[in-house]
C-alpha cells in the first residue's frame, strides 16, 4: 500500500465523514461547518489531481464565500433547526432505499464498464507553468463561455437585489 | 497510485448523500447545502476524467478542459446560491416560515 493510497484514504473518509455529518446534523449551523470541512477536504483532492487554480478557487469561492453567505443567511432567520414534520413520513424510508439503489447501480456501472486501468501519479503540485497554460487555454479557447459566465453573474447579481428589495407601501 | 476509479467512485458517495439530503432533509437551507454537496461531487469527477485523460496523453484533448469546466460550475453555483437565498428570506419574510413542506402555493 503506497503512501499515496493511504492519503487517499484517508482524506475521503474524512470527505464522506463530513458529507454524513452535514445530512444528518439537526443544527444547521452544524451542517454548513461539515459541509466546509467537505469542501476544503476536496479542495485537497484538487491539489492532488495537479489543478491547484481550481483548488484555490474551491477555498475562496466555495469554503469563503459561498458558506459565509448560507451561515449568514441561516442567523439571519432563525433556521438553525426546524421542528419536525409529519408529513409524508414513509418518504424518509423510500428516499433511504432509493439512496441505496442509486449508489448500488453507480459503483456497479463504474466498476464494470471502466476502459482501462488509469493511476494518478501522487502528490504532484504542478508549478506555475500549468497555472499559465491553463489561463491561456482559458481566455482563449474557452473566451466565449468565460463572458456568458460575467453575464449570468451580473444577472444573478440583479435578480437578488430585485428579490430582497423591499417595496414601500402605498408607493407601487 | 491511485486508480482515477477511485475519485470517481468516491464522487458517486458524496453525491448520492447529497441526493439522500435533498430527499431526507426538510429544511430548505440544508437542501440547499446538498445540491452544493452534489455539484461538488460532479467536479470532482471532472477533475479527475481530466487529469487521467491528461496523462493517458488522449489525441486532440486540452488538458485543462476538466479544470476549466469545473471553474465554470463554481461560477454557476454561486450565481444560484445568490438567487436561492434570496429567494429563501423572501419566502421567510411573507410566510415566517420556511419549512418546505407547507410551501405548496405559489401565490403567497
Amino acid at each position: 500500500m503506497t503512501s499515496d493510497l493511504i492519503v487517499f484514504l484517508v482524506l475521503s473518509l474524512v470527505a464522506v465523514a463530513a458529507a454524513l455529518g452535514m445530512v444528518l446534523s439537526r443544527n444547521a449551523v452544524y451542517s454548513a461547518l461539515f459541509l466546509v470541512l467537505n469542501f476544503v477536504t476536496v479542495a485537497i483532492f484538487y491539489l492532488i489531481l495537479g489543478a491547484p487554480f481550481i483548488a484555490m478557487s474551491q477555498i475562496t469561492v466555495y469554503a469563503g464565500a459561498i458558506m459565509v453567505l448560507f451561515l449568514f443567511v441561516i442567523m439571519l432567520l432563525g433556521a438553525e433547526s426546524l421542528a419536525p414534520s409529519e408529513v409524508l413520513p414513509w418518504q424518509k424510508w423510500l428516499a433511504r432505499g432509493l439512496a441505496f439503489a442509486l449508489i448500488a447501480e453507480l459503483i456497479y456501472l463504474f466498476w464494470n464498464t471502466r476502459p482501462e486501468i488509469i493511476t494518478t501519479p501522487g502528490l504532484v503540485v504542478n508549478s506555475m507553468d500549468s497555472l499559465r497554460a491553463m489561463a491561456m487555454s482559458l481566455f482563449n479557447d474557452f473566451l466565449l463561455p468565460f463572458e456568458v459566465t460575467s453575464i449570468l453573474l451580473l444577472v444573478a447579481m440583479v435578480g437578488a437585489i430585485v428579490l430582497s428589495k423591499r417595496e414601500k407601501a402605498g408607493q407601487k | 497510485m491511485v486508480h482515477v476509479d477511485y475519485y470517481v467512485i468516491l464522487s458517486a458517495i458524496l453525491f448520492t448523500i447529497g441526493a439522500l439530503g435533498v430527499l431526507v432533509r426538510r429544511n430548505p437551507l440544508i437542501i440547499f447545502m446538498s445540491i452544493e454537496l452534489m455539484l461538488n461531487a460532479g467536479n470532482l469527477a471532472f477533475v479527475a476524467f481530466g487529469r487521467s485523460h491528461e496523462l493517458l496523453g488522449t489525441p486532440n484533448f486540452n488538458p485543462f478542459s476538466g479544470q476549466i469546466f469545473v471553474f465554470f460550475v463554481i461560477a454557476v453555483a454561486a450565481a444560484e446560491v445568490a438567487v436561492g437565498l434570496a429567494l429563501i428570506v423572501e419566502i421567510f419574510k411573507t410566510k415566517k416560515n420556511i419549512n418546505i413542506d407547507e410551501m405548496n402555493s405559489l401565490k403567497g
